[in-house]
């Protein structure tokens, strides 16, 4: 770990500016994932700019009918918040689904759309990594990529995006709000997080200096039919072998609207909108389902020890669809009562 | 005679005397001992699995103010030659790994250099950016690549046994109404207790030293540092009050402790040094083992041969055993049984002791074939185990001392109701779930060592037993407690227990599950003595009614000397104490097994575990829901800290079955997930409902105490059971373990 400057900005323009003014800056909210790869020698920003004492920790109402979180709100708080359990419980129940509860008090929720991927090479200084280190190659090809991507990868890198909250985020189209030196912007959440391409070391399209305001959920929240299955190695802290995030808007037994995301897959959560039409106006059946999940993993890709994710992708999408499909509410794996 | 009486403790179920102390955060562990003027260190570790160091440059970082010194094989000064100086009390045969000592790389993270500065945060920077130059050589690391070239080992650690032949197993089976042979396999796994290993290095004016290291046997690091530092015993005084989980990790001085007081005797300097979550993987591990077993019954169910062998890795330096086969010869009656046992050097650290060593292993091999045979030759598991169960110990052709092992099955199956169970796989469901029972067991050495201890008593009526045994977090101060209160009739809060430290009687590493019948025997012994003492004193006074007795003829009872015969003749303990006008009275013992017995008798803990699981079989995911653990280890000191034993068995059973692997990269001869998000062992929401229950033996030959201990056996056929039960919830035989979603896909 390299010595390091820390400043708490009062304002976002603040923190913008005292950004640009330093050398190898960087954002820090909670510091669950910063602060660790800073230790094992990964990240060395020489100065940390603190945004806890932003007025960035509401979640309101937005004159569209939708929600706003903002980006310094905890991924705790965000997640038992009234209107988030009861508007958008998919959101609310894929970030109970991650990390664990001293974790999330401490997450804030633009951190957890910047967290970087869980690849253990790209942990280990030991070994070749084009995330860590452009141009150095990738271990984890032909190596023990067990949880690594089958979808959109490329030859450079086939790390995941490892957060179970984004793949809702994705589901539910949120927005993601920002400003920069260049002022503000909004950015579709499709649009955030992209593939490793030619550039595995850019995670997501931000620039240099931006810095996530908040959130912003449209109206629609999918809260009577949705669910968010997680898979993973232990019942609770431990990220996502594969999950999905489904909302469907039901006209009897006929889907008139539909939402898919897949997490643990790709670089990024995997929205699939080919699926979602291959859903619309379908019934909700069990052939109906089998069909989606057979188009979602079509061009997946295994690369040796995660050749299971694409069987257990496909199962997980029929399973998901079915809970949401049924209205039960807890979708997840976990069958004692609630998450730990 | 009369049985009012308070102070009888042993068999009851006190909390842990040390509970407060820890749940207020006041018990010191080894890295916290507030010591003025320290320095740190902070380790570096190889990147490359096999090679030479050719270059430290180590003048850009000792530029840095505040940076003290770095340490590496081209400055370290010339310490102790030969390698038995090495050699620790429990170290394998062949070579100790010397750190610093030369440019030679070995395994991967090994220990390269010790950066010492004035702050931790420094000494972690400076070692980051330290640039050293490596010569990579090739590396050979995959055990399942390399099996051939197993060899069976020599003599190997202490208590190691030759894999064990009788009868003609291949003639044996060629009989065979029914055979199955299967290979079993599970990866690597470490230790990784909560604590950190860490030392905290006391450099005093006189040039002596105090050792806080985290360590499972304080003596057996005195002894190292003797013979690697020359450090005489007044030199180096080693303590270890606490600790936050050993799991075998701790059994030989571990690097940490060599490489702090190296610089503490160099710079002249108190130090700490800590390792780090990731170099706890450098520490020694479980090995990564192969096994085959063949086994075969007649038309009645009775095995007819038994052949079971196992392969597994050690290092290049170091030739680690452990005794994974030969349970396979004892477990099960079988008058024609082949074990065969090998190890094949890689280029890894030495693999160390862990969790029931070697046992935990050969029984997922044998548990897991045992319940193969029986569907093979359409029999309940557990009758099968019946029929062949064995009286006497045939690897050694002795009887067991006690084995109780019948009403332990019988008591296991009564409480999960094993007899509702259906034989056929796939037949037992709940909702969309498959269910599944399995059981498995395991037999473990009831072992005693020879160790010693002090009493105190003061006029106050206050009582200090001490043994430098270690304390893993077992219980082992409370079970010193009670005993010691027991033996002299005092309140528990009245006596308090001393463990962990040089300056206290001998006692060797807590480890083998011998601590409670090792250092418990000594505290009694040692209470015995000094009761003779008081007895002494009680005759001595004015119109004793005590006199003339004998110490058999009496006994300390609620702070009283009573007669045994007439309970009502008795003197108050305290009064004793006043009237003599000592100050304090104490006494001496040691205690050592008896060779006669030991002669005589097989001496063996045992257990079998039952287990339901429920499946999700489209997901591949299990969930284990009901646990029953039974276990026969003789006397049971303290009812809770045993059960708590048997709880923590239980979880790591789970953890074998369905999460522990380090895994490696044999490109790089590299653990991948060094760390507790990826290495992953059970949560609370994976552990659901488990019951212990002991069936207590008397056995009088076993130790004065008639304790087996049960630190380890808890955890046998755990891992077996739930394999046994995926199989029969699924109709799947998974044979490598962990058992993750994808291997049930
Ligand atoms: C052991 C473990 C298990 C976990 N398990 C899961 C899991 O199962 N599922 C899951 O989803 N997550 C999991 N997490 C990850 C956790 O959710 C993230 O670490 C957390 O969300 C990051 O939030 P933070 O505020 O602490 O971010 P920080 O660590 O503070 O920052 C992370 C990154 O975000 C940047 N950043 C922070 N705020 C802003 C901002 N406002 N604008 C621009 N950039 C910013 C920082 O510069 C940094 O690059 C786990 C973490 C750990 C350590
Ligand atoms: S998958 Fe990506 S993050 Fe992992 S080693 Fe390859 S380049 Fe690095």
């Amino acid at each position: 770990m390299n010595p390091f400057t820390l400043t708490r900005a009062a304002s976002v323009d603040a923190a913008v500016r005292d950004f640009s003014g330093h050398e190898a800056a960087a954002y820090i909210g909670g510091g669950t994932n910063l602060l660790d790869l800073m230790k094992e020698n990964v990240a060395h920003p020489q100065h940390l700019v603190g945004l806890n004492k932003l007025p960035l920790s509401a979640i309101e109402s937005t004159t569209g009918g939708g929600l706003r979180l903002g980006a310094t709100a905890s991924n705790a708080d965000t997640a038992w918040h009234p209107e988030v359990q009861q508007r958008y419980p998919l959101l609310s129940q894929a970030i109970l689904a991650g990390a664990s509860p001293q974790l999330r008090n401490m997450a804030t929720n633009a951190g957890n759309l910047m967290q970087r991927t869980r690849c253990y090479y790209f942990y280990d200084t030991a070994t070749p990594c084009n995330k860590r280190e452009p141009g150095s190659g990738c271990a984890a090809i032909g190596g023990y990529n067990r949880i690594h991507a089958i979808l959109g990868t490329s030859e450079h890198c086939i790390a995941t995006h490892p957060s179970d909250m984004c793949v809702a985020l994705a589901a539910l189209e949120a927005v993601v709000q920002v400003q920069g030196p260049d002022g503000e912007r909004q950015i579709k959440f499709e649009d955030f997080h992209r593939l490793p391409e030619d550039h595995p070391e850019r995670d997501n399209t931000l620039k240099p200096g931006e810095l996530i305001t908040g959130i912003e959920l449209p109206a629609q929240g999918f809260a009577e039919n949705f669910a968010y299955l997680k898979l993973r190695d232990r019942q609770s802290y431990a990220f996502a072998l594969v999950s999905v995030a489904v909302g469907l808007e039901l006209d009897g037994n006929t889907i008139k609207e539909a939402r898919l995301a897949l997490g643990g897959v790709a670089h990024k959560p995997w929205r699939d909108r080919a699926a979602e039409d291959l859903l619309k106006g379908q019934p909700a059946t069990e052939a109906t389902f089998r069909k989606v999940a057979e188009a979602v993993l079509k061009e997946a890709k295994g690369q040796g020890t995660n050749d299971f994710k694409i069987e257990l992708a496909k199962r997980a999408i029929v399973r998901a669809l079915t809970q949401a499909a049924a209205g039960e509410q807890q979708a997840s794996d976990v069958f004692t009562n609630s998450n730990p | 005679m009369s049985t009012d009486s308070n102070t009888k403790y042993v068999g009851k179920a006190p909390s842990r005397v040390e509970g407060p102390l820890k749940v207020t955060g006041q018990a010191k562990y080894s890295a916290e001992f507030d010591v003025p003027d320290l320095v740190y260190g902070y380790v570096v570790s190889s990147p490359v699995a096999k090679g030479k160091i050719r270059k430290i440059h180590a003048d850009k970082i000792l530029a840095l103010p505040g940076v003290l010194q770095v340490f590496s094989h081209e400055n370290v000064p010339t310490l102790a030659w030969f390698d038995r100086s090495y050699k620790d009390d429990v170290a394998p045969g062949g070579s100790p790994f010397r750190p610093l000592q030369d440019d030679e790389i070995k395994f991967s993270q090994q220990p390269v250099a010790l950066v010492v500065a004035e702050t931790f945060e420094l000494a972690r920077y400076a070692a980051s950016v330290l640039e050293i130059e490596y010569e990579q050589e090739k590396h050979e690391t995959d055990v399942e690549a390399l099996r051939e070239k197993g060899q069976e080992p020599g003599s190997g650690k202490t208590g190691y046994k030759p894999p064990v032949r009788r009868g003609n197993a291949d003639k044996g089976l060629s009989k065979a109404e029914h055979r199955i042979k299967q290979e079993y396999v599970h990866g690597t796994q470490h230790h990784n207790p909560m604590e950190i290993f860490g030392a905290t290095v006391h450099y005093h004016p006189d040039g002596k030293l105090t050792v806080y290291d985290k360590t499972q046997g304080v003596f057996n690091c005195q002894q190292y540092l003797k013979k690697v530092f020359g450090l005489s015993a007044d030199k180096a005084r080693v303590v270890n009050l606490f600790m936050g989980g050993g799991f075998g990790a701790g059994l030989r001085p571990q690097y940490e402790l060599y490489l702090s007081v190296l610089a503490a005797l160099e710079l002249k300097r108190s130090i700490r040094l800590s390792l780090t979550r990731q170099q706890m993987f450098s520490l020694g591990h479980r090995p990564h083992t192969l096994q085959t077993v063949e086994l075969g019954t007649d038309a009645s169910g009775a095995l007819v041969g038994v052949k079971h062998k196992a392969v597994h890795e050690t290092s290049r330096f170091e030739e680690y055993t452990e005794n994974v086969v030969n349970w396979s010869g004892m477990l099960y009656q079988c008058p024609d049984v082949h074990l065969e046992y090998e190890v094949v050097p890689l280029d890894v650290f030495t693999p160390l002791d862990m969790r029931a060593p070697g046992a935990a292993t050969g029984s997922i091999g044998l548990e897991v074939a045992m319940d193969e045979m029986a569907y093979a030759a359409g029999i309940d598991p557990l009758e099968f185990r019946r029929r062949n169960y064995a009286d006497r110990d045939q690897n050694e052709d002795k009887p067991f001392s006690s084995k109780k092992l019948r009403e332990v099955y019988d008591e296991g199956a009564r409480r999960f109701g094993w007899d509702k169970r259906k034989m056929e796989p796939r037949s037992m469901r709940e909702g969309n779930r498959l269910v599944g029972w399995g059981m498995a067991g395991g037999v473990w050495d009831a072992s005693m060592q020879k160790a010693a201890a002090k009493a105190t008593i003061t006029a106050d009526g206050k009582l200090t037993v001490s043994s430098a045994a270690g304390e893993n977090g077992t219980g082992t101060y409370t079970v010193m407690t009670q005993i010691a209160a027991e033996t002299l009739g005092l309140p528990m809060e009245a006596v308090t227990a001393k463990l962990g430290d040089t300056t206290l009687p001998e006692a060797p590493v807590q480890g083998g599950s011998w601590t409670a019948a090792t250092v418990g025997s000594a505290v009694k012994s040692v209470c015995e003595a000094l009761g003779e003492k008081l007895l002494k004193l009680a005759q001595k006074m004015d119109d004793s009614p005590l006199k003339g007795a004998k110490p058999e003829d009496v006994e300390f009872v609620n702070g009283l000397i009573r007669l045994r015969k007439e309970p009502r003749q008795s003197v108050v303990l305290r009064d004793v104490l006043q009237v003599s006008g000592e100050r304090e009275i104490e006494a001496d013992s040691s205690v050592m097994p008896n060779p006669l017995n030991m002669q005589k008798y097989s001496m063996h803990a045992h257990n079998a575990v039952f287990v339901e699981v429920q499946v999700d079989e489209d997901l591949g995911t299990i969930h284990v829901t009901r646990v029953v653990n039974v276990v026969a280890a003789g006397r049971i000191i303290n009812q809770k800290t045993a059960r708590s034993q048997v709880l923590g068995s239980v979880v790591w059973g789970i953890s074998m079955a369905l999460m522990e692997e380090t895994v490696m990269d044999h490109r790089y001869g590299r653990y991948l997930n060094h760390n507790f998000a990826e290495y992953h062992v059970p949560v609370n929401a994976d552990v659901r409902d488990i019951e212990v229950h002991f069936v207590e033996e008397e056995d009088p030959h076993v130790n004065p105490l008639g304790v087996k201990g049960i630190g380890e056996v808890g955890l046998l056929g755990v891992a077996a059971a739930i394999t046994n039960a995926v199989y029969h919830a699924t109709g799947k035989r998974v044979r490598s373990l962990p058992l993750t979603i994808d291997k049930l896909l």
